[in-house]
């Protein structure tokens, strides 16, 4: 057996096993999530107090535009993929995902997208127009320098990863079951990335187009939301919102799979309404689609339009509702057992009910009018993206890590940092309903002391640097655990799905022999023998490749033609691009 | 080397399929921009002037003609019939050169007519959408001509008609997207 080279830098740089690769998206997507975080840092202390002059306004436009930018394409989606690519061949009872090579592809098209964007700092020329892009500010005559161009042009490497990486997925997830692991019996984290991925491959290519559009726009003098020639601002608000509401799903459904495989676990219960936890999810990926137009009812589009979008919105909260009430009842008389792991799901179900109502409010277009633009939609979608999705992947990764290292983390240091980021995100977010309600917009560097809204934005500041120590906690605490943490062993949690099988980590090549699915909750209600014996040298683990990495560099080279002037790079990425997709294909490789 | 799959279908199709369904949108998007800024665009050239309806029947024909050489391309690749696998690959290329033979010609005489991406909307959408359609056949003619060159060096036979088969799937798609322009755009002017 020709076993891939296991250590130094070469091995990483050709890995095609998925659990490297995950653990190569976990630790850029935490690295990205620092920057945000920074960036978060900063755009708060800017406003701790009314006339704030820490940076100025074209800073602060730079700041919170790469906040919302990375925090979502570089930080929260790529963890995601870290737990895609750890865990669900692991749940399916596969050696690997169906593309081994595609999937390190994504991943270097991926870093290196996020790289490029974040090369605009040292120019001095970060995106500047919202992670939302709306033209006719970013057209060319009003951001006409390079800022908006890395934005574009990162947005599309980024999107090439996420499409690649969601075809691999859904194949995986559909192809690659071991026996007996019906679709009805898939752990509902596999279930949710299926969904996750079908929506990443129909919204994806949809803001695509409107990237394009923007780009010949920028670059070759197109006239696509350029209202004088008859074009119409509003296109862009449509595609990237016909997008932009899919991705907010995109970001909650794997948190939401997280939460549903940790309160079972940890209630020691069978996850209570499995049929309609599924189905519910399955229906908010349908619904996600029908709903984008609430984020334009100030545009105004029409009594029947705003109906139509109102009432889809108010709609689409019952499965949500539904899956809030499953998660609850699965709670309900079991052997609690409070983990860090435990109080993140918990503390996600609480936070995700606030953010949800306040996304209910928003629903009514009235009320809308209300609070557009204001820091109380601030409030409600960072109940949602991180009352919601980071907590779920926090306690994902006090849930999983124990099975990627082999190390538990710390429970002490977790519940130093689940206890700071609990009360630092209320303290932080809390306010901003208010705020916001009393009529402070978003996006604006500074405010009047004369609004009376210090002592608010205070509060909020300080509890930004609250979830900053929390933030800390976790980060002592990944480290310190990798020398230091207790053995996990293979199953620290007496866990229900087939990952707990297997040791911890696991080897190369996952299971010893595909093992046969009877139910739902293989390991509880089967009497799990021990694995039978194999014979190791038999099982086959591909080697590594150049291919992918090669492959994905033509991609920023081919973007960098268009910051840089120079036509020849287009040619030089694009022959950089097709080599590898050529060598690629012609090499020699079996799953 | 195949493997029992979940589902009993082949990965990459499976893959291909997902990754058709992606396209859908892509052209879905470029087909909706195109329809809504019709009638729109300040200063003409307008579509009526200028689309040239008898010309790109032609072109449309040529490609309707490849998809059945593709068919033709296949079968002869399932039955280990490489001399006419090799002849129907290389028309499927040839159809495919032809096409977008007449798509640079039709570019060039719009430009000659005061047409451009610049010009007016019609322009900016009819030139993105159909320029994406025109990229998407290069890339099957790339992708034929290798594999004609993988028959011509006997790599190829029955059995990796999986290869032909997918490389099918991606040319038929093209096709039918192809249909829906020529219907949406020349023919419901
Ligand atoms: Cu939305």
């Amino acid at each position: 057996m020709s076993n891939p080279p296991s250590t130094g830098l070469r091995s990483w740089l050709t890995t095609t096993d998925h659990k490297r690769i995950g653990t190569l998206y976990f630790w850029t997507a935490f690295a990205f999530f620092l920057i945000g975080g920074l960036e978060a840092l900063i755009i708060r202390a800017q406003l701790a107090q009314p006339d704030g002059s820490l940076v100025s306004a074209d800073t602060y436009n730079q700041l919170f535009t790469m906040h919302g930018t990375t925090m979502v394409f570089l930080a929260l989606m790529p963890m995601t993929a870290a737990f895609f690519n750890w865990i669900v061949p692991l749940q399916i009872g596969a050696r690997d995902v169906v593309f081994p090579r595609l999937n390190a592809f994504s991943y270097w098209v991926f870093l290196l997208g996020g790289l490029f964007m974040n090369a605009s700092f040292l120019i001095g020329a970060a995106p500047d127009g919202g992670w939302f892009g709306y033209v006719n500010l970013t057209g060319p005559q009003y951001s006409p320098g390079l800022n908006i161009d890395f934005w574009v042009l990162g947005l599309q490497i980024l999107g090439v990863a996420s499409l690649a990486a969601g075809f691999n997925f859904i194949v995986t997830i559909l192809n690659l079951r071991a026996p007996g692991l019906t679709m009805m019996r898939l752990p509902v984290f596999s279930w949710m990335t299926l969904v996750t991925q079908f929506l990443v491959i129909t919204a994806f290519p949809v803001i695509t187009v409107a990237l394009v559009f923007l780009l010949f726009d920028r670059t070759f003098g197109t006239n696509f939301y350029v209202p004088a020639a008859g074009g119409d601002p509003v296109l862009w608000q449509h595609l990237f919102w016909i997008f932009g509401h899919p991705e907010v799903y995109i970001l909650i459904l794997p948190a939401m799979g997280i939460v549903s495989e940790v309160l079972p676990t940890f209630s020691r219960k069978p996850l209570f309404g499995y049929t309609v936890v599924v189905y519910s999810g399955v229906l908010i990926g349908f619904m996600g689609w029908g709903v984008w137009s609430h984020h334009m009812f100030s545009v105004g589009l029409g009594p029947i339009a705003d109906s139509f979008f109102a009432a889809a919105t108010m709609l689409i909260a019952i499965p949500t509702g539904v899956k809030i009430f499953n998660w609850i009842a699965t709670l309900w008389g079991g052997q609690i057992r409070f983990t860090t792991a435990m109080k993140f799901a918990v503390g996600f179900i609480a936070m995700f009910i606030i953010g949800g109502l306040s996304g209910v409010s928003h629903a009514s277009p009235p009320s809308d009018l209300q609070q557009t633009d204001t820091y109380y939609v601030v409030a409600h979608f960072h109940y949602v993206l991180f009352g919601g999705t980071v907590l779920g992947l926090f306690a994902g990764m006090y849930y999983w890590i124990p099975k990627m290292t082999g190390r538990l983390l710390s429970e002490r240091l977790g519940s130093w940092h689940f206890w700071l980021t609990f009360i630092g995100m209320n303290l932080t977010f809390f306010p901003m309903h208010f705020i916001g309600l009393l009529g402070m917009p978003r996006r604006i560097y500074t405010y009047a002391p004369e609004l009376g809204l210090g002592t608010m934005n205070l509060v909020s500041t300080i509890g930004a640097f609250v979830i900053g120590l929390g933030t800390l906690a976790l980060v002592i605490n990944v480290l310190w655990s990798r020398r230091h943490g207790e053995p996990a062993g293979p199953d620290p949690w007496g866990g229900a799905t087939l990952e707990w099988s297997i040791p911890s980590p696991p080897p190369p090549h996952n299971f010893d022999v595909i093992p046969t699915v009877t139910s739902r909750l293989p390991r509880w209600t089967t009497e799990h023998p021990a694995a039978p014996s194999a014979p190791g040298s038999a099982v086959h683990v591909p080697p590594g490749s150049w291919w992918p990495l090669v492959a994905a560099a033509g991609l920023p080279i081919m973007a960098s033609a268009v910051v840089t002037k120079l036509l020849a790079l287009v040619f030089l990425g694009a022959a950089v691009l097709v080599f590898g997709i050529y060598r690629w294909a012609y090499e020699p490789f079996e799953v | 080397m195949t493997h029992a799959t979940s589902m009993g279908l082949d990965s990459r199709k499976l893959a291909f399929w997902t990754f058709i369904g992606s396209e859908c949108l892509l052209f879905g998007s470029l087909i909706s921009t195109y329809l809504v800024y019709k009638g729109q665009s300040v200063v003409g050239p307008y579509p009526h002037e200028i689309l040239n309806i008898p010309v790109t029947s032609l072109s449309t024909f040529d490609l309707l003609a490849s998809s059945l050489w593709m068919v033709l391309a296949l079968a002869a690749v399932q039955r280990g019939d490489m001399k006419w696998a090799k002849i129907w690959l290389l028309g499927v290329a040839i159809g495919g050169l032809i096409f977008l033979g007449f798509q640079v010609y039709e570019f060039t005489s719009f430009v000659h007519e005061g047409l451009t991406l610049q010009r007016n909307l019609f322009g900016a959408s009819f030139f993105l959408l159909t320029g994406t359609h025109g990229a998407h056949v290069a890339v099957g003619v790339i992708w034929m001509l290798t594999l004609w060159v993988q028959a011509l060096r006997g790599r190829l036979g029955p059995q990796n008609a999986i290869t032909v088969e997918i490389a099918g799937l991606y040319w038929h798609f093209v096709d039918v997207v192809w249909i829906i322009i020529f219907t949406l755009v020349y023919l419901l002017q």
